[in-house]
């Protein structure tokens, strides 16, 4: 069990992350979803005591971080795949931490192998490594110690498209067998498919949250009229907004029938008239998360 | 490049994942110095280090053996030349120490497994001090060696001993102070080295700073713990501790409040 409760951020009068809330349960995994420098990072280094916050608290399974005893043991942690010394080798590296854990040395040999990295792998220095076989050390690393909670920061960056399905599963079967998961992506697609639960953030801000089946019907209708323009000033007449996208439909928080009625008084022609589905809600993330966001991505 | 296998290799069925014990206890000191001790050799960087001082203690062995006139080849002379290369070399290792945490960016997991950084601090300076009375060990083999070859006197005393390896702590601890203080190892092994030599330079060449240099320059302060055979006395003792306050005690506790507040990322 994750609880974040009106978590923030400053750096200086620079809000990285502002009142940030939310929960991830046992048996779920929660997509921690936004773009580059909305606060995903910021959020899961607040979690794991890496990053003092400004204000708010996070707890795991109710006690802070800090006072976990031997986190290792109760939180498997990958932030940054990239983050290992170069110059030790990818077993190494896991008997470091099973050190430190207090574990049996045989855990890293079970490990490694759960990942797929092989003898030979296992043996090289990560300077060689690519970044996918980084990203299954740093699984590897973070489910050493047999957590019930994996937070995992963009684990899916650098994997080929088998890896990314591979992960998938290992996720979905940790979550089954009761554990919580918390993933950031900045991809919607990857998160889709495995989360439970979705938490979107954009600009240091939830702007949204919930089951993902949830957000997936209430992401509205995409709507598509021979004429455009007389399309958005019906929407505009009945107090309605549509966002656009990129096929050239608009996408409106609304029901069919009332889309359905309002263009048969206003005698147009739609050409389509559905639920957006998973695209309304990337339509939803991409306007959700838009403007401030890419400026913050370069800060 | 068959080096990634995809099974689908699963832990036996069955088991939850947390099915570790509920209460977790706080990890024992001993085994973060054991952790950190491993580390320092880990690295090809770190192993190389300690073999070139094993070697470069062998050399100087050798160097004295054959090219030192008669009468200065002793046990005493043998032994202190002998320590020389880890004396110089050990606080390398102990400024990796602290800094590869952050150029490496291994803090991140370090500090995810060990949340209380200045535990980990601790750890790091035990196993630096360890490894540098560890090092007087093969000093002491080669240094009888190199004697027993050139058949000099044996006399040394219990004082030189311990001030020997008084000194070797007090260096390795200077490099991980600098290293704490720096967090960015060129830096660090740079000034370690300079700023010492640039105020041996000053305080020999300004006449002003001469009696504050007798106090504050380790480079001078420290020459009596390798040649008193009988024993420092307090005034020595009282110049050294100074100047090491200043070289050692003091970079260590700010780089310590660093390393406790710096944010990882």
């Amino acid at each position: 069990m994750i609880t974040v409760e009106h978590l923030s951020k400053r750096y200086g009068a620079h809000p990285a992350v502002d009142d940030v809330s939310f929960t991830c349960a046992p048996g779920t995994v929660t997509g921690f979803l936004g773009p580059n420098g909305a606060g995903k990072s910021t959020t899961m280094r607040m979690i794991t005591g890496l990053t003092p916050p400004t204000g708010g608290t996070a707890t795991v399974d109710g006690v802070p971080y800090q006072r976990l005893g031997n986190p290792g043991r109760r939180v498997g942690v990958l932030l940054d795949a990239s983050a290992q010394h170069a110059g030790r080798t990818g077993r190494e590296v896991l008997t470091l931490a099973a050190m430190t854990m207090g574990l049996d040395r045989r855990r890293v040999d079970e490990s490694l192998e759960r990942v797929g990295l092989n003898r030979t792998a296992a043996k090289r220095r990560v300077r060689a490594y690519s970044l996918g076989m980084r990203q299954r050390l740093g699984l590897a690393h973070a489910m050493l110690g047999d957590p019930g909670i994996l937070i995992l920061d963009e684990p899916a960056n650098g994997l080929d498209p088998e890896g990314i399905f591979w992960m998938r599963g290992l996720l979905r079967e940790f979550a089954d067998r009761g554990g919580t998961v918390l993933l950031s992506s900045h991809l919607l697609r990857e998160v889709e498919a495995v989360a439970d639960r979705l938490v979107v953030i954009g600009a240091g801000k939830i702007v949204a949250q919930g089951d993902k089946a949830e957000l997936l019907a209430a992401s509205g209708i995409v709507v598509k009229a021979l004429d455009m323009a007389a399309l958005d000033l019906m929407l505009q007449r009945i107090g309605l907004t549509g966002a656009r996208t990129t096929d050239g439909g608009v996408v409106v928080q609304s029901d069919a029938e009332t889309i359905g009625r309002a263009a048969a008084d206003a005698g147009l022609v739609l050409l389509e008239l559905r639920p957006a589905g998973g695209g309304g809600l990337e339509q939803m993330f991409l306007t959700l998360t838009a403007g401030d966001s890419v400026q913050e991505s370069v800060r | 490049m068959t080096t990634v296998e995809t099974t689908t290799t699963r832990p036996a069925e069955g088991t939850a994942p947390g099915a570790a014990p509920h209460r977790t206890p706080k990890l024992p000191l001993s085994r973060l110095v054991l952790v950190e001790l491993r580390k320092l050799a880990d690295t090809r960087a770190g192993l190389w280090l300690l073999i070139v001082i094993g070697l470069a203690a062998v050399a100087t062995t050798l160097i004295l053996l054959f090219a030192a006139p008669d009468d200065e080849k002793t046990f005493e002379n043998f032994f202190t030349f002998a320590l020389l290369p880890s004396g110089v070399l050990l606080p390398v290792l102990g400024i990796l120490s602290m800094t590869a945490e952050w150029t490496q960016r291994t803090a991140l997991t370090t500090f995810a497994l060990v949340p209380q950084r200045g535990r980990v601090v601790a750890a790091k300076l035990a196993a630096a001090v360890l490894i540098s009375i560890l090092a007087v060990v093969p000093a002491f083999a080669f240094g009888a060696a190199g004697n027993l070859a050139a058949g000099g006197p044996w006399s040394i005393t219990w004082q030189l001993v311990v001030q020997c390896v008084v000194l070797q702590v007090v260096w390795v601890l200077m490099g991980s102070a600098f290293g704490a203080l720096l967090l960015n190892t060129p830096l660090a092994i740079v000034l370690f080295f300079a700023l010492p030599m640039v105020w041996t330079i000053l305080g020999e060449t300004i006449r002003g700073l001469r009696t504050a240099a007798s106090w504050l320059d380790m480079n001078v302060t420290t020459i009596p713990l390798t040649e008193s055979a009988g024993g420092l006395t307090s005034g020595q003792w009282g110049r050294f501790l100074v100047s090491a306050a200043v070289w050692v005690l003091l970079p260590l506790v700010l780089g310590t409040v660093r390393v406790l507040r710096r944010e990882v990322a």
